[in-house]
């Protein structure tokens, strides 16, 4: 159950070894937690990584589970087995993504497969699983880490950005079915992150890390926001952007 | 039948519910019977602050009469004071009948807005407390309806156990259908009332202490500047009184009774309007307009009893974010806990709009009533306050060390784990309530988070 001081008990984040996910965790758990669960493909590095949440909250019980986000058939089997398991979805954040830069999709077709499911299908069946237990739970929320990529698909990685952009228009028309019932959505959209997934990439302006974008990931929750973005300042650029003319967008050095 | 969002007066956690607003015992039975895996509980007019009268996926049956009193709903004998009343029937309506005729509800809350069945399920208590008990000694008997769908009467002498699961039990044991109550006998709809300012905590802990003449008033509580630091930290505002004689009352018509909402608070409010320093301001005025020597002046009910009813919904002011109200009570011997609890408030800077300090008498028989001999504080935050599950969590720890407890009416952020330490018959109590509600049937937001009703599983 979620509390009165925006607390909540029960906690689910399907890309567990996610820097961003492992990030929000940090700000979202608070005193009051019961069960945090880690859906991750490596669970030895989980496990790692949440060693200090049971140092910090004596109530807490961590749960791991192991799946491959490719494999949209096992999205809602997970599911009910952590509902069996833990009762209630508070919140459930979904950080699972896949970049692929520099691939050569031309020379290999096929290599945009795991990327497509994994960003989008995977994640649509995932999501119509949890909004399914969040309505008949009468509460709970979403929380899909979407990307500014999505915003205007460019060049360069238009797989990741088709991806994004279908995963963000599906999560916001979610938002809307699921007015009234009281679970929701909550749309993130981060620009260049500086982590693993983006080691070795050229920065682009704006560039944040991973606590400034749970920073204000937390203040979207509590504020029951539909969309942020991290930094809130690429709102406003991509209104921009987005209305470009295509030749001039064409010419961008994006 | 419909899907609504609800939330407690805090206006925070907002969840759904099937919600069926019905006064009528055979609907509410219908919808008893028929409920889903997600269960249902009863909801009077939506006044404990937080999740106790939600249900969050399952039903949620509203009995509120309103301004639709019937006649039977209210029956007063006037030479007994014996009052048989509806559950759904509110203590406003109650007084409207009840003052003019020489009577008055034994315990009243802060607000006269909260139904019969609700004072029942939160086991209410009021500014008179330390000589009376809270509202469920006062209940002669009460019939309540099962989960099973039988309806059954309970008296204190020949259903002692169900009787007093009821009391205080949050809904968690039956609905509330009707209830008959001794009320108090006065000769006039006024109140005379002693007005003193306390310049610290050490000179309001003296006052109000039994030996500081606190059991010669029926009513007696202290409103606390919790804004105040250094030498005059929990300094505050104590006023007392009882209800006047005839003979102190001008005018031919003692009894009269005319409550009047004033204001309502508009509907959208900024988050940050009742923040430090305007409480700050307001709480420096409130404490200046007190009379610096002891004074007594006579008061209607309305002013004395319910000040906050005359704003209507003043729940409002805390804008979008909500609020949340914290009140817990510690034994008498421990003020030091006291003291340093409004100091951590006070350092905190948290800003409550109302804070008031209360010496509390002995327990009644409930399991699970709030009320124990000691010093209960109440006050009210902005939900939206930076760190506030730490703090919290840091008073909360500071609370149970010295032996106190939360009141679960106000309660919007407990643990399962500080429910237990700080009500130690709760087990007896979760016994009690299986056998009336072998099914499963009565549940609430605050039973699930709380852990006193079994984890649902959603398939």
């Amino acid at each position: 159950m979620k509390n009165g001081v925006g607390a909540v008990q029960n906690i689910v984040l399907f890309g567990g070894t996610s820097e961003i996910g492992q990030a929000v965790l940090r700000k979202i758990v608070q005193p009051g937690i019961a069960h945090l669960v880690l859906v991750s493909r490596d669970i030895d590095t989980a496990e790692t990584m949440s060693d200090d949440f049971t140092e910090k909250f004596e109530d807490i019980s961590i749960h791991h589970v192991r799946y491959d986000a490719q494999s949209s058939a096992t999205m809602c089997p997970i599911v009910d087995d952590i509902c069996a398991e833990i009762g209630d979805l508070d919140i459930v954040v979904i950080a699972q993504g896949l970049l692929q830069e520099n691939r050569d999709y031309y020379s290999d077709p096929m290599a945009l497969v795991p990327v497509a499911n994994v960003n989008f299908t995977s994640t649509m069946v995932l999501m119509y699983a949890v909004a399914a237990k969040m309505k008949k739970q009468g509460y709970g929320k979403i929380v899909l880490l979407s990307s500014v990529a999505g915003e205007r698909v460019r060049k360069g990685n238009p797989v990741y950005g088709a991806t994004k952009a279908g995963i963000d228009g599906f999560a916001l028309a979610l938002d809307h079915e699921l007015a009234g019932s009281g679970a929701s959505v909550l749309v993130v959209r981060p620009g260049f992150v500086t982590t693993k997934m983006t080691q070795g990439m050229k920065k682009a302006p704006f560039s944040t890390d991973a606590e400034s974008v749970a920073n204000v990931v937390s203040r979207g929750i509590t504020a029951d926001k539909k969309v942020v973005w991290a930094p809130g300042i690429l709102q406003w650029m991509f209104l921009v952007l987005k209305n470009l003319p295509l030749a001039i967008w064409r010419r961008l050095p994006l | 039948m419909s899907m609504q969002l609800l939330s407690g007066w805090g206006r925070t956690a907002w969840t759904a519910a099937n919600v069926i607003d019905s006064t009528d015992p055979l609907m509410i039975r219908d919808a008893v019977m028929n409920s889903g895996d997600s269960g249902v509980i009863s909801r009077g007019m939506g006044r404990s602050y937080g999740a106790a009268a939600q249900n969050a996926g399952g039903t949620v049956v509203v009995m509120n009469a309103h301004d639709d009193v019937k006649g039977p709903d209210i029956l007063l004998d006037s030479k007994t004071g014996v009052l048989d009343v509806a559950a759904s029937v509110s203590l406003d309506a109650i007084l409207r009948i009840s003052v003019p005729r020489g009577w008055f509800i034994p315990v009243t809350p802060g607000t006269r807005f909260v139904t019969v069945g609700g004072s029942i399920a939160s086991d209410v208590h009021g500014k008179n407390h330390h000589k009376d008990g809270s509202f469920g000694q006062h209940v002669l008997s009460m019939t309540v309806l099962l989960s099973s769908g039988e309806t059954v009467v309970l008296t204190p002498q020949d259903s002692p156990a169900w009787f007093w699961a009821t009391v205080g039990g949050m809904g968690l044991t039956g609905i509330v259908l009707r209830a008959s109550i001794a009320m108090l006998r006065i000769e006039s709809s006024r109140v005379r009332v002693e007005t003193e300012r306390l310049p610290n905590f050490d000179s309001v802990i003296e006052a109000m202490s039994s030996d500081g003449q606190d059991d010669l008033y029926r009513y007696s509580v202290c409103w606390v500047d919790l804004l105040a630091t250094g030498s005059s930290l929990g300094r505050g505002v104590l006023t007392r009184g009882d209800h006047a004689s005839s003979a102190e009352v001008k005018g031919d018509e003692p009894c009269a009774y005319d409550p009047r909402l004033h204001v309502s608070a508009p509907a959208w409010v900024p988050n940050g309007l009742l923040n430090k320093w305007s409480i700050r301001a307001f709480n420096e005025a409130w404490y200046r307009k007190a009379p610096a020597k002891r004074h007594v002046g006579i008061e209607s009910i309305p002013a004395f009893f319910h000040p906050l009813d005359g704003i209507s919904r003043w729940n409002r002011l805390y804008g979008k974010q909500g609020f949340i109200q914290y009140q817990f009570i510690v034994p008498l011997a421990q003020t030091d806990v006291l003291r340093k609890v409004i100091e951590t408030f006070s350092q905190a800077g948290v800003a409550s709009f109302l804070a008031v300090l209360k010496r509390m008498g002995p327990s009644n028989l409930a399991p699970m009533s709030f009320p124990t001999e000691g010093w209960t504080l109440t006050l009210d935050m902005a939900a939206g306050i930076k760190g506030l599950p730490e703090l919290l969590s840091r008073v909360d720890s500071m609370v149970l060390d010295a032996g106190g407890r939360h009141y679960l009416a106000k309660d919007s952020h407990l643990s399962p784990s500080a429910v237990r330490r700080g009500y130690p018959r709760l087990e007896e109590w979760m016994a009690t309530r299986q056998e009336m509600d072998p099914l499963g049937t009565w549940r609430s937001d605050l039973a699930r988070r709380l852990l006193l009703v079994p984890t649902r599983r959603i398939k």
